[in-house]
Parts: C-alpha cells; structure tokens; sequence
C-alpha cells in the first residue's frame, strides 16, 4: 500500500501567506464536519428503521383497535377477520405460534447445548475447524427451502411411522424449525463457554476433576447467563420464523397446542393475508398490524433480555 | 494389602468417570451429525427432486399454468434487480455507519442508543420489516409494490449485518497504524480514507457477501410488500438503444422474486410443480451455499494472511 501523499499539503502556498493558510485549513476542517455529519447519518438510520417500525406497528394497530377493543383481542377464541361474522382472538394466533415454538424448543435447546459443549470443552480444534464453517452454512440456508423440505421431505417421514398424520402439521415445521435454530443457539451458548476463563478449567482439572465433570460443574454454570441468552434469543428465532410455518404447518387458524394438528402462527397469518388482495386501510389490512404489533413485542422483550444477559455476563469476566 | 485395594478401587472409579467423557464426546459427535445429516438431506432432496427439471429451458421461461413449461426468467431477473437496488443502499449506509461508531462517535448516549437499535433490529423478525416497508415505502411513500421498495426493505433487513462486519473489520487493524498516519498531519477522513478503509476491505467484503446471501435468500418481507407471484413478463430494461441509454423505469416495474416463485410452486397441490420448486430451490441454495463458502474461505485466508 503506497502512503498517499495528501494532495492538499502541496496546494497550500509555501511562501507562508497566513490568510491563505488559514482559508485552506477552513475549507479542511469543513470537509472533515461534512463527512462527519454524512456518516452519522448513515448510522441514524437504524435508529430510523427502529422508529419507522413502532410508527406503523403502532398507527396501524390504534386504528384496529378503535374497531375492536382489547378485551375482544386477547380472550377471544377465535380468528376470522375475514369472514362476515369477525372473530379476533390473538390467542388462536399465538396457540399455533407456542406450539410449532415449543417443537422447535425442544429440539434445538438440547442439541443446541450438547453442540455448544461438545465444541468448547470436547472437539479437537480439527473437528471445529470444520464443523463451525458447517453450522454457519445451515443457518444460511433460505428458509424456503427449510419449508419445503418439512412439507416433502419431513412430514410424508413422519406420516410413515403415524399415518393418520394430516399433510399440514405443526410437528414437521417445528421439528425443522429447531434444526435450523440449533446453529444459532450453539454458537451463542459456545461463545459464553469460551468466554470462561482457562483459570476456572485448569483449576477443576488439577483437583482431578474429568472433562465431562469440568464441563457440566464448571463450565457450564460458570457460562449460565450466556447459555441462558442462547435459549432467549432462541425462543426469539423461533417465534419471529415464518416460511417454515407457513409452508408446512398449514395457514388456517386454529386453537390447538396439539402438534400433530395444522394451525396458522401469527407469521403464517400475515403471509396469507399479504398473498390476498386487501385494500389498505380495511379492517382486514390492520389486522396484520396487530399481529405484526404483538409478534415485535415479543420479539423486543426477548431480544432486550437475551442482550442484557450476555452483557452482563461479559461484564464478569 | 488394604492400599492395593484402595489403589484397585481409584482405578475403577477413574474409568467409570473417564467412561462418561467417552459416551460424552460420542453424544456432541452424534448431535453435530444430526444438524450435518440435515443439511446433507436437504441439499440431496432438492438435488434428486429438482435436477431432472434443469435445462436451458427452465431459466430462459416465464412462470406458467402448465408445470413442464414453466420457468423462472422473471424470477431471477427480479432476484438480480432486487439485489441490485439492496447492495446499492446497505452498503454505504453499512460501511459508513460502521466506520462512524468505530472511529468517530464520541462515548455519548446518541451513540449508546444507535448501538442498541442495531443489536436489537438484528434480532426482528424479518416479517416486521415487510409490515414496515408495506406501511412506510409502499403507501407512505407511494413506491407501490415496486423493485425499488423491495430492494429498500432488503437493505433496511441486511444493514445490521454489513455493519457489524465492517465494525469488527476496522476493529481489528492495530491503533499503531492510525497513530502513524496521524503523526504526518492526515486528518481523520485521510486516515479513514487511505488506510483504514483499504485495510479492512476483505472484511467488510465478508459482511457484504454474507449479506447479500441473506437477501437473497429472504421471502417474507418481500411478499408482505405485495411482490406478486405470477409475473409473465420482464421489468423495462435499465439500458436503451436511445440518449440518455440509462433509464430507471425498472425500479417502479412489478416483480417477482426466486424464494417466492419457490414459494409459489411449493404451496399447489400437484406434484409436477413441486419438481419446478425443487429445481428453483436447488439454485436457490447453491448461490446461497456458494456465497457462504466464498465468505467464510475469504476469512479463513485474512486470519491466515494478515500479520500487522
């Protein structure tokens, strides 16, 4: 890299002129507040996007909420704004929503861990030269494809070994779902593991503690807030999820916690309603205005949550 | 005689903890395997039901009600418009807000709450940002569901992405380069300009692929945005046979894109569209694979290459 010689250096009279020295280091100190502010910009607007997305969730939502009151909203048990006689019961939205959820938990927590521990405390550093890599490819991976592979891959599986199994489930999209979170919860969980001081290890190895001792009695609680993270923001993947859902799980609302059953999740719901033709502005529209309100409030708590563990874990070592 | 049992004891104890560690390793081996298994499954699934449909023919055919005919040429000239409009927005907004909170915000609350939004935009869902984009870029602003607003919603999705890349990149370079620069009178846009920028360029080029293969691979946002899924003709082309040769009547044009032509195909009821789904998925997947790997291999070369 050749050092660029600053053009402006040799611009600047040599004769020693002040009034033109002094010109030349304005327009310089100038152009430095010009870039300055044109950065800052470009790094407000997240704070913009941020503000864009409260300002329409919110308009939108007040709007349906002048037409159906909040009461109706959330103890209503069921979901049929389209129909002649409308029903909104966010609860028939959210059981679908907790159920796939909850599948995709109970896959992607266990394994997530085992992974994360496996990879931090057991693989040799061959293994996790190539598993880290691989990992990241799967959380790569367009979740079109995850929902099509649950759709035709998973669910005529699962119906092999229970055949009154419906084409739409909540089971095979969760199950996927987890899968494809697990990346994301292994590799948060084992960024807090080694995030343990070696001190801590070497400590429970010369008391002649075994790795699977020092891993699960040290490592481990030692890591809990940052593991606990990991789950947080988990729950927070698998909620927000959305082709998966609605690929596989089927887009009619119903009020189930019965995997094996097909039911819309609030994502699934606004997908369907986007793929329609709604005029903006009916009752329909701002339905998935408050939807959309609901899932980003949950979202934001889970996210503020998981952040806050993790600083505050980072902030003990 | 009592220490040699004792001895005998400790042996048996040891073995059965160290057997523990053994079963352990085997667990993480086999958990790692399934997330292989899966991907391996998907890939090969997609390959088998999708190849057979690969051919000239498919890439060069609009969509159609007939399966054996149908292509995805609007498909992927939207994917490629799209990506287009995405990369032109996130990434001088990605590398000058990165470049911004690492060498020029002062430690102040403005800059505590840019670096909140970002932690927490990374985490939304990405169907909030087509709910977004629906309310603000489509109606507020009157896009329409246009390439323009897409490709907008896509940056505005990504930018958390390109921003952290760029950040950790100029992180990395030592603070003894900057001082050197400082020390013969660069001012702080030189210093930014001539050796902080070029230096962490791969790094920010990392970001930028990862990024992109996020975009492209997103359906979500794009169809709350109203991106329509039977599309049987091209957006204008961006260049003409007259002055000024360069028209930009395809940011406004309809489009559809390949994760919603999948979407499409994937969501009927009979089997021959669902080979066309497989096939569209199956480019889908190797761009996004391909993008990946050319990533993570440029990084595995910086670590390997750059000594300060």
């Amino acid at each position: 890299m050749s050092v660029a010689v600053p053009g402006e250096i040799r611009a600047a009279p040599p004769s020693g002129a002040m009034s033109a020295r002094l010109a030349y280091r304005r327009s310089r100190v100038l152009r430095e507040k010009a870039i300055e502010s044109v950065l800052f910009l470009a790094a407000l607007v997240c704070v913009f996007t941020t503000l864009g997305i409260v300002f329409v969730l919110v308009s939108e939502s007040v709007e349906f909420f002048r037409q159906v009151s909040l009461w109706d909203f959330l103890t209503d048990t069921q979901w049929t704004p389209l129909f002649a006689d409308a029903h909104f019961g966010i609860m028939v939205l959210l059981s679908g929503t907790f159920t796939s959820s909850a599948v995709a938990l109970a896959i992607a927590i266990p394994l997530g861990t085992i992974i994360a521990i496996y990879l931090s405390e057991f693989a040799p550093f061959r293994v996790r030269e190539v598993a880290k890599p691989f990992l990241e490819m799967l959380e790569a991976v367009p979740t079109i494809a995850f929902g099509y592979f649950a759709l035709l891959f998973v669910t005529p599986l699962l119906q092999r070994l229970y055949p009154q199994l419906p084409g739409f489930n909540l089971l095979s999209a969760g199950i996927v779902m987890g899968i494809m979170i697990i990346c994301y919860v292994a590799s948060v969980a084992e960024d807090a593991m080694r995030a343990v001081p070696m001190s801590l290890r070497e400590g429970s190895y010369a008391m002649g503690a075994t790795r699977f001792q020092t891993a699960t009695r040290v490592v481990v609680p030692a890591a809990f807030s940052g593991i606990a993270a990991a789950y947080i923001l988990g729950v927070s993947r698998a909620v927000g999820e959305t082709m998966i859902v609605a690929v596989a799980a089927g887009m009619q609302p119903n009020l189930t916690f019965n995997p094996l059953e097909p039911a819309a999740t609030i994502t699934a719901y606004i997908v369907q309603v986007a793929l329609g033709d709604l005029p903006h502005g009916s009752i329909g529209y701002q339905t998935i205005f408050a939807a959309g309100l609901t899932l980003f409030a949950f979202t934001l708590v889970c996210n503020i949550a998981g952040h806050m563990l993790r600083r505050s874990f980072r902030e003990a070592y | 005689m009592a220490y040699a049992r004792d001895l005998a004891e400790v042996r048996l104890l040891i073995a059965s903890r160290k057997r523990w560690d053994y079963v352990f390793a085997l667990l993480g081996l086999g958990a790692l395997m399934v997330a292989v298994l899966t991907l391996t499954a998907l890939f090969v699934d997609l390959a088998i039901d999708g190849i057979p449909r690969l051919s000239l023919d498919f890439l060069t055919s609009f969509p159609s009600r007939r399966p054996e005919r149908a292509g995805i040429l609007s498909a992927w000239v939207g994917t490629s418009l799209v990506m287009l409009v995405t990369a032109f927005f996130a990434v001088p907004l990605g590398v000058g807000a990165g470049l911004y909170l690492e060498e020029y915000a002062p430690k102040n609350w403005v800059t505590d709450v840019i670096e909140i939004n970002i932690t927490n935009l990374a985490g939304v869902p990405s169907i909030v940002y087509g709910l977004l984009a629906l309310g603000l870029f489509v109606y507020q602003f009157g896009l329409g569901e246009s390439i323009l607003a897409a490709g907008l919603t896509l940056a505005l999705l990504v930018l958390p992405v390109v921003i952290v890349a760029t950040r950790e990149a100029v992180r990395a370079i030592p603070q003894g380069i900057r001082e050197g620069a400082y020390a013969l009178g660069g001012t702080q846009w030189q210093v930014c300009r001539d050796h902080i920028i070029p230096y962490s360029l791969p790094g920010i080029l990392t970001g930028v692929i990862i990024a992109m293969a996020r975009a492209i691979g997103e359906t979500a946002p794009v169809i709350t945005i109203g991106a329509l899924t039977f599309i049987a003709f091209l957006p204008p082309s961006p260049v003409g046979p007259e002055f000024p040769w360069l028209s930009f009547d395809w940011l406004w044009s309809p489009f559809t894109v390949m994760p919603i032509q999948m979407f499409n195909w994937t969501s009927r009821p009979e089997a021959a569209f669902h080979a066309n789904a497989a096939a569209a998925g199956f480019i889908l997947i190797v761009m996004t694979l391909a993008m990946n790997g050319l990533a993570i291999w440029l990084r595995y070369r910086l670590r390997k290459k750059i000594r300060w």
